[in-house]
This record gives structure tokens, sequence and C-alpha cells, in this order.
């Protein structure tokens, strides 16, 4: 059985649970995902399962990747991640969201809405200087630090490139599971863009 | 099938099916779950459609009801399990969408025409 799985994030929207509370979730597109390839820590140094997903069509695939998916038994799979971890699992198995059931407490792994390069206001929280009043600097970062180094620290919060990176946001719940259209929706919100490439793992107890 | 068509299946498929046509103006009786110590209930509230807000499963009325000599208005959502049923007793004749004028009125200024 495997930890987790790859989706694309479809959208958000709400629904009412039994009690009725009315709880946001966010609907993804997941697996099946098939396994490629099985490492362990004597051929590989650590353990692992690799698994693929989304189907394509062969003549996008290079060859090298086209062979290492003909090994595994399995067909054109456009995307090819890790799943850590000592996992029960055997080349060429399918899994679906049926992993999964109602209630398991996950984590979801994306990569989040890149921002460009933003200013420290909004990358770091900085609060800025006053709107009115007759200052004439309103979100600028400001000192840098002291006179006495006479240069800026590494690592210093300075306005940069923001979003755009791997993401991993615990503590969403699996609130339905529809296995005939391999859909699954967590509660609450997921790093990232609709569309935007996900993992789903199961965390800890329910 | 687009990502939106996908979103609307999932909400359409969590909607209720037997909900009536509800219009500003109108008479309704609200069926309502309401839970004391562990046990369940159904509680009535009945009263005029001041207003119908929204659509898909956030659609909800405002009830407005002159309970003891007192206005009372309660928001119900449309969807939500808690409303057990709803119950049409009189269709309205009105000309706005939003009766909140109601608000104002008393006693025989407050009715509102029964539609044919």
């Amino acid at each position: 059985m495997l930890p987790g799985i790859l989706g694309r994030k479809i959208g958000m929207t709400h629904l009412f649970d039994e009690e009725g509370r009315l709880i946001p979730v966010t609907v993804i597109q997941a697996g099946p995902v098939y396994v490629t390839q099985v490492k362990t820590v004597e051929s590989d140094g650590y353990d692992a399962v690799q698994v693929g997903f989304e189907e394509c069509k062969s003549r996008r695939l290079t060859h090298p990747s086209a062979g290492h998916l003909k090994k595994a038994g399995v067909g054109p799979l456009k995307v090819l991640r890790e799943l850590r971890g000592k996992i029960n699992a055997a080349p060429g198995e399918k899994f679906t969201v049926e992993i999964f059931s109602v209630g398991d407490k996950v984590k979801v792994v994306g990569t989040s809405k890149g921002k460009g390069f933003a200013g420290a206001v909004k990358r770091h929280h900085f609060r800025g200087q006053h709107m009115t009043h007759g200052y004439m600097t309103h979100r600028r970062p400001l000192s840098s630090g002291a006179t006495g180094p006479a240069r800026v620290f590494k690592g210093s919060r300075r306005p940069g490139h923001m979003g755009d990176v791997k993401t991993t946001q615990p503590g969403a719940r699996v609130v339905q599971i529809d296995a005939e259209r391999n859909l699954i929706l967590l509660s609450g919100s997921v790093p990232g863009a609709a569309g935007g490439l996900v993992q789903i793992l199961k965390t800890g107890s329910k | 099938m687009s990502k939106n068509a996908i979103l609307e299946s999932v909400v359409e498929a969590s909607k209720k099916n037997e909900i009536p046509r509800i219009s500003p103006g109108d008479t309704v009786k609200v069926h309502v779950r309401v839970r004391e110590g562990g046990k369940e209930r159904l509680q009535l509230f009945e009263g005029i459609v001041l207003a119908n807000k929204h659509g898909g499963i956030q659609q909800s009325i405002t009830v407005r009801k002159i309970s003891h000599g007192v206005g009372v208005e309660r928001t119900f959502p449309l969807h939500s399990p808690m409303i057990a049923k709803i119950e049409l007793i009189r269709k309205g004749k009105v000309r706005r969408a939003k009766l909140y004028y109601l608000r104002e009125k008393v006693g025989k200024e407050a009715r509102v025409e029964e539609a044919r």
C-alpha cells in the first residue's frame, strides 16, 4: 500500500457536512498511479517507491524514459515521482484514490503560486511606513543593519522572488472520495494554482 | 471534462433535490433540525420570505415573522442538512426582489397580497 498519491488540483468549492457546517474543500483529480520502480537500501542506498502518473502519448517520451517504463511494464506516463519509505509494492502495480478513506489526515505537497519579485512587506510581512502624515516612503525595507560590520549579513530578509517553491501543507482531512472519477476532496486549501501537480501523503493517526 | 464542470458536478451531487421554488413574498414553513442533549427534534418557523439569496449550494432565504409582538428574522441555508423540510404555505404577489421595507411596516401594512 502506498503512503500517498499524485494528483492535479482542480479547484475549490464548499460542501455541507452532516452537522450543517459549510466546509471549504479542494477537489483533486488523483491517480491512478503505477509503480515504476522499487528502490531499496541495498541497491540505491535508500528505500523508496517511484510512481508514474498521467498517461500520455508514447511519442512524447524520450527513449530512455520509455525504456524505463517498459521495464516496469506500464504504459507511457508523463510524471514520475518518488515516495520515500519502505513500501510493499511491486513494479507495474496500480493504485487509485481508494488507498485513502474518508476522515484520513493527510499533508499535501505542491508548488506554491509564483508572486514574482515581491517587496519586503509582502514577502516577509514587514510593517512598512505610514501611508499618510507626510511620509515619503511607504513600503521600503529601510535599515538593512548597523554601520559596524559595514555590510549586510547573508540571509537578511530583503525583497526578492517569492512563491513558486515546493510547499508542504499539513493538516488536511479527506472529506469525500469518488473512485469512479478518481476524485478526492480535501478540507481546506492546497498549495499552488488549479491544474498544478500535488502529492497527497498520509500522516500519522486519524 | 473541464475543471469547472468537475467542480460543478461535485457540488451538484451534494445538493438537495426536493426544494420547492420559493420567491420573496411567499409564506413558508421551515422544519429545522434541533439537537438538544443528544436528542434531535424538529422546530418550525413560519413567516414571509424577505429575500432569496445566492445560487447553488449557498442558496438561502430570509424568513420574517412576528413573534409575541417582536419581529424575528432567520436566514436558512436551503441545502443544509439541518433543514429537514420547507413547505410553501402561500404564494405572495410582490413587486420587489427584496422585501426589506416590510421591517418598517406594522399591522395591516405589513401584509403581502396573495398571488393567483
